[in-house]
C-alpha cells in the first residue's frame, strides 16, 4: 500500500483489517514488527522551506537527501546531525524524514545542541481509527496544548502514522576542527571528555574509539573563534596530554553511523547512560568492540547475548540495534510506566494496527 | 470567565476531607481556614480568584503521594501550585479543590559536575537552581523573566522559556527527567541523568502539561558551563518591517545570538519614561546579544552591526563596558513594570512565523483604533513569541471585556499566520476557550486521551486547557 495522501491514507488505516508495518525508506529496521507494508513513498516533498524563519516542513516520505540538499544550497543543516544507518545494518534505500523522526535519529552533535525531538516544531499523523490529527505548529515556540510532537517523535510509528513534520533547521558553520587526544584509556578519556565540556568552549562532539586510543573533539563555528578556542581547549586539556588539532570532518560521519562494526558481525547495542557510569558498564558488558559518543553517554557495543543480564541494575537504557539475541529490543520499563505506555498505545491505536511487537 | 460549578458533594465533605489529610501531613502543611486558604485565591492572573476547599504544603514526595491517594480515594480535585506566578490562570483554584503547593520542597539532592546536571525538588525557584552551581562555573538556562520568584514546578507544567532560549532552548530542552506522583499517589521516574527516551518519550508530553498528568516533586535538570562573557547591541529604526528584515538577515548570516529583542514606539516610550535607559525614540528598537570570548565577542559584533548598518539605523549603540550593557537591558527588562506603571495591562504571548512580524505588528495597530486600546509590544524576535501588551483600566466597566476581546482577536489572528496561542505563559484558563481556533476537535481528542491515561477521573487540574466543552463528558464521567 502506497497512499499518496493524508486522506486516502486515513481511510486505509480506517478500513484495515490487519496489523500494518510502515515503512519510510526502510533503512532502519531497528524492532521486530509484523504486518502488511504500508509505504508513506507516496507522500513526499518539501512544503515550505523558510531559511530566515529556520523552518522547514516537509511530509513524511521526503527523501533525506533531497532535504540536505536543499538545506545546504542556503548553507543550512539539520544541526542534530541524524545517523545514516545503512551500512551499520547492512540496508540500501532512502532514509526519508518521517522514518528519521519517528526513530528520533540524531548523532554526534547532539550533546551540545538537542535531539532530533529538541528541534521538532510540528508533526501531522494518521492515528488507529483514522483519525488526521496535528500537533504543535511550524514556530519556534508553542506551549498551546500538550506536547504530542515529542510523544510521536521515537514512537516507531506504533502511536501514528506520520504524515508531515516541520522541524527548526540551523545555519551551516564556516569551519571545524578535532583535537585528538591518544592512548588514554576509557576512564581518563572520559575524564577528558567531562572536562571539555564542562568549559565554555563550545565543543559539539566528544567521542573515544578505544580501538584507536583515540579521543575526539569537535569545535565548530567561525574561523577565527574557531581557532581561539581550539587553543583554548588544547591547554585546558593539558594534563590529559597533547591535543593534535586535525582537519577531517569525516571522523565524524564514522563515528555517527558506527561504520566500525558495519563489517562485523554480530549484535551492536546502543546504550544511553550518565557518562561517568561508561567506562564501568563497559567492563561489564564484556563486548568485542565499543565506540563512545556524547562524551561517553552514548555507548555502541558489539556484543552476544543478553547484554542487559550482563549490565545489572543500570541508570539509562539499551537498545539493541542489530541482531538477533532473544531479547526485548527496547529497554524494558518498569511496571508503572510500562502500564502508561501501553495506555497510549491502546488510545491512539486500539486496534493494534501499527508496527504491533515493535516496542514492547 | 466561566468555570465549572464546584462538586457539591466534595463541598459537603470537607470536614472529612481535612481530617483525613491532617492524618498524614505535618500540622502546618494543612490550610483549610479561609483566612488562610485565601492567599492561595489566585496566580499572576490577579482578575480571576477562588479560595480552595484546602491547601497542603508537603515536604517530600512521600507526602505529596499520601494526598494524593486520598484525594483519589475521595474523589477531591486537585490543583497543583509552585509559586502562582502563572499568567495563564493555571494554578487558579476551584472551590471544590485541594492546591497541592510544593513552595516548601526546596532543596537540591545532588549536583553532577562530571555529568553536567543538578537534580532538585521542585519548588526551589528557577534563579536558585542557578545560584546553587554558579560559583562553579555553572548556569541553568531557562530564564523567565519571573526566575526570582517562579518555581522549577511551574516552569516544567508551562515548558516556561526566557530571553535566552534562542540559543538554549526552553525548559523541555533542559529538563533530563521527573519525579512525578500520578493521580492515584503512584511514585514514577521518568528520564535521569542520561539522554533520550529507551521508549516513548513520557518525559516530552509532561513536560507543558500545565499540572493536568501529574505532580512533579524532583527534576533532574541540565546545566551548562557559564560562557565567558556576553554583550548585547542595541539598534533603533523607523519602520518595523525593516526592523524584521535586521532580524532575518542575522539569522541568515549564520550568527546565533543568544537574544534578540524587540520593543516598538509605545513600549519604547513607557520604558524611556519609567527607566530612563537612554533608548532613541523609533518605531522599533532591537537589542541583540551574543557570547564568548572578548574577541569573539568583537567579532560577531562585527558582523552583526554590518548587517545593522546596511539598514540605515536611527541609532546603533554597542555596550563598551558592563555599566553600558546594564542600560541597555534596563529599559527592556523593565517594560511589563513600564506599562503597568501606566495602566492595567494584559501581557499575551502569542507566536508567529518571524516572517510575518510587519504584517501581525500592522494588524495590531489597526485593531487598537479599532478597540480603542492601546498596545505596546516588546518580545523575543528570534523565534516570533510576541508579548503585546494591551492597556486597559479594571475600575472602568466593561473595560476587561474589551481588553480580553482584543486579545482573543491578536490570538486568532497569530493563528491565522500560521503561528499559535502561547509560546510559553501556557493554556491555563486564560487560552482555553480559543483552543478550537488552533485545533480540530481530532486534534484536542487526541490531548485529550492522554490525560485519560494519566489521570482517568479527570482530577487534575481538571477545568484547565481544554475548551471546556470539550472536556465537560470526561470531567461528568
Ligand atoms: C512578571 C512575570 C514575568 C514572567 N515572565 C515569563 C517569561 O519570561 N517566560 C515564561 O515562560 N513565563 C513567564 N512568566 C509566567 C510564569 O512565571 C511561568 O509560567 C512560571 O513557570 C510559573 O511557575 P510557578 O512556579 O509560579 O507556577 P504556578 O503559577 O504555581 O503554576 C503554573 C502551572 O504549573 C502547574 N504546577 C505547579 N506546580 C506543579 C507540580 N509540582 N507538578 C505539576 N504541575 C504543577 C500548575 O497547576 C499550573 O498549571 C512570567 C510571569 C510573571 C508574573
Amino acid at each position: 500500500m502506497t497512499p499518496k495522501s493524508e486522506e486516502e491514507l486515513a481511510r486505509i488505516v480506517a478500513e484495515a483489517d490487519r496489523p500494518l508495518r510502515i515503512v519510510g525508506g526502510g533503512t532502519r529496521p531497528v524492532g521486530r514488527s509484523t504486518g502488511a507494508a504500508l509505504s508513506l513513498a507516496g507522500m513526499s516533498g518539501v512544503t515550505l522551506y523558510e531559511p530566515g524563519a529556520l523552518t522547514l516542513v516537509a511530509k513524511a516520505g521526503t527523501p533525506l537527501a533531497e532535504i540536505t540538499t536543499l538545506l545546504a544550497a542556503e548553507n543550512q543543516r539539520l544541526a542534530f546531525e541524524p545517523m545514516d544507518h545503512r551500512k551499520l545494518l547492512g540496508t540500501t534505500g532512502e532514509p526519508t524524514i518521517g522514518g528519521m523522526v519517528a526513530s528520533n535519529v540524531s548523532g554526534p552533535r547532539r550533546i551540545a545542541v538537542g535531539a532530533c525531538r529538541d528541534f521538532m516544531l510540528g508533526v501531522r499523523f494518521v492515528d488507529g481509527s483514522g483519525n488526521i490529527v496535528k500537533n504543535g505548529s511550524r514556530v519556534m515556540k508553542n506551549v498551546t496544548g500538550y506536547d504530542l510532537v515529542k510523544l510521536l517523535c521515537g514512537s516507531y510509528g506504533t502511536l501514528g502514522v506520520l504524515t508531515e513534520v516541520s522541524l527548526k533547521v540551523l545555519p551551516d558553520v564556516e569551519t571545524q576542527v578535532t583535537l585528538v587526544l591518544q592512548g588514554l584509556d576509557d576512564a581518563r578519556a572520559v575524564a577528558a571528555m567531562a572536562a571539555a565540556m564542562s568549559s565554555p568552549f563550545e565543543v559539539t562532539g566528544a567521542a573515544h574509539d578505544p580501538a584507536l586510543s583515540r579521543t575526539m573533539l569537535r569545535l565548530e563555528g567561525f574561523a577565527d573563534s574557531v581557532a581561539y578556542r581550539a587553543q583554548a581547549l588544547t591547554d585546558l586539556l593539558e594534563p590529559f596530554g597533547a591535543a593534535q588539532a586535525i582537519d577531517d570532518p569525516a571522523i565524524w560521519a564514522t563515528i555517527r553511523d558506527v561504520t566500525a562494526f558495519a563489517d562485523q558481525p554480530g549484535d551492536v547495542w546502543r546504550l544511553s547512560v550518565k557518562p561517568s557510569d561508561a567506562p564501568e558498564l563497559v567492563a561489564k558488558a564484556q563486548a568485542r568492540g565499543v565506540i563512545y559518543d556524547w562524551a561517553g553517554g552514548l555507548v555502541w557495543l558489539l556484543s552476544e547475548g543478553d547484554l542487559r543480564a550482563r549490565l545489572g541494575d543500570f541508570t539509562g537504557h539499551a537498545t539493541l540495534i542489530r541482531g538477533n539475541a532473544a531479547v526485548p529490543v527496547f529497554q524494558p520499563e518498569p511496571a508503572p510506566i510500562a502500564a502508561i505506555a501501553a495506555g497510549l498505545r491502546a488510545k491512539f491505536d486500539p486496534r493494534g494496527l501499527f508496527n504491533p511487537g515493535m516496542m514492547g | 470567565m466561566q468555570m465549572p460549578a464546584p462538586n457539591a458533594s466534595v463541598l459537603s465533605r470537607k470536614d472529612l476531607i481535612v481530617a483525613r489529610l491532617a492524618a498524614v501531613l505535618p500540622a502546618d502543611a494543612l490550610l483549610s481556614d479561609l483566612a488562610e486558604t485565601r492567599a492561595y485565591e489566585c496566580d499572576a492572573l490577579t482578575a480571576y480568584r477562588c479560595p480552595p476547599l484546602a491547601v497542603v504544603l508537603p515536604g517530600t514526595t512521600a507526602e505529596v503521594a499520601a494526598v494524593l491517594k486520598i484525594c483519589h480515594e475521595l474523589r477531591v480535585p486537585v490543583v497543583p501550585r509552585g509559586s502562582g506566578t502563572s499568567l495563564a490562570g493555571g494554578a487558579l483554584p476551584t472551590a471544590d479543590c485541594v492546591i497541592i503547593g510544593v513552595a516548601r520542597m526546596t532543596q537540591v539532592i545532588e549536583t553532577n559536575y562530571d555529568d553536567r546536571y543538578i537534580r532538585v525538588q521542585t519548588g526551589r525557584t528557577n534563579l536558585s537552581v542557578t545560584g546553587a552551581v554558579e560559583a562553579d562555573g555553572f548556569f541553568y538556562a531557562p530564564d523567565p523573566s519571573s526566575q526570582l520568584a517562579c518555581a522549577i514546578a511551574g516552569n516544567i507544567a508551562m515548558n516556561s522559556g526566557g530571553a535566552h532560549c534562542l540559543k538554549y532552548g526552553v525548559t523541555t530542552n533542559n529538563l533530563l527527567g521527573v519525579t512525578m506522583v500520578t493521580m492515584d499517589g503512584t511514585v514514577i521516574e521518568i528520564g535521569g541523568p542520561h539522554l533520550d527516551a529507551g521508549n516513548l518519550d513520557l518525559l516530552g508530553v509532561i513536560c507543558g502539561s500545565e499540572g493536568q498528568l501529574g505532580v512533579v516533586t524532583e527534576a533532574t535538570l541540565r546545566i551548562l558551563p557559564k560562557p565567558e562573557g556576553a554583550r548585547p547591541v542595541l539598534m533603533g529604526y523607523d519602520s518595523s518591517e525593516v526592523a524584521g528584515q535586521v532580524v532575518t538577515d542575522i539569522i541568515k548570516a549564520g550568527i546565533l545570538p543568544v537574544a534578540i529583542e524587540f520593543m516598538d514606539r509605545p513600549c519604547i516610550e513607557a520604558c524611556e519614561a519609567f527607566a530612563k535607559a537612554g533608548y532613541p525614540i523609533c518605531e522599533a528598537l532591537l537589542i541583540v546579544e551574543v557570547e564568548g570570548s572578548p574577541a569573539e565577542i568583537d567579532a560577531q559584533l562585527a558582523l552583526i552591526t554590518a548587517i545593522a548598518r546596511s539598514h540605515n539605523p536611527v541609532e546603533l549603540r554597542e555596550a563598551k563596558d558592563a555599566e553600558e550593557a546594564g542600560r541597555i537591558w534596563l529599559g527592556r527588562k523593565s517594560a511589563f513594570g513600564a506599562m503597568g506603571q501606566i495602566n492595567d495591562y494584559m501581557c499575551l504571548d502569542g507566536t508567529i512565523p518571524v516572517s510575518a512580524l510587519p504584517y501581525v505588528l500592522r494588524r495590531i495597530g489597526e485593531m487598537s483604533q479599532e478597540y480603542g486600546l492601546a498596545v505596546g509590544n516588546v518580545f523575543h524576535a528570534g523565534d516570533g513569541n510576541m508579548h503585546p501588551l494591551i492597556l486597559f483600566d479594571a475600575n472602568k466597566p466593561g473595560d476587561l471585556e474589551l481588553c480580553e476581546a482584543f486579545g482573543a482577536d491578536i490570538l486568532k489572528l497569530c493563528v491565522e499566520v500560521g503561528g499559535c496561542l502561547t509560546g510559553e505563559h501556557g493554556v491555563g484558563i486564560e487560552k482555553r476557550d480559543l483552543m478550537h481556533v488552533q485545533f480540530a476537535a481530532a486534534d484536542l481528542e487526541a490531548q485529550m486521551a492522554v490525560k485519560d491515561v494519566f489521570d482517568p477521573l479527570w482530577l487534575l487540574n481538571p477545568a484547565k486547557v481544554f475548551p471546556l466543552d470539550s472536556s465537560a463528558p470526561r470531567r461528568a464521567a
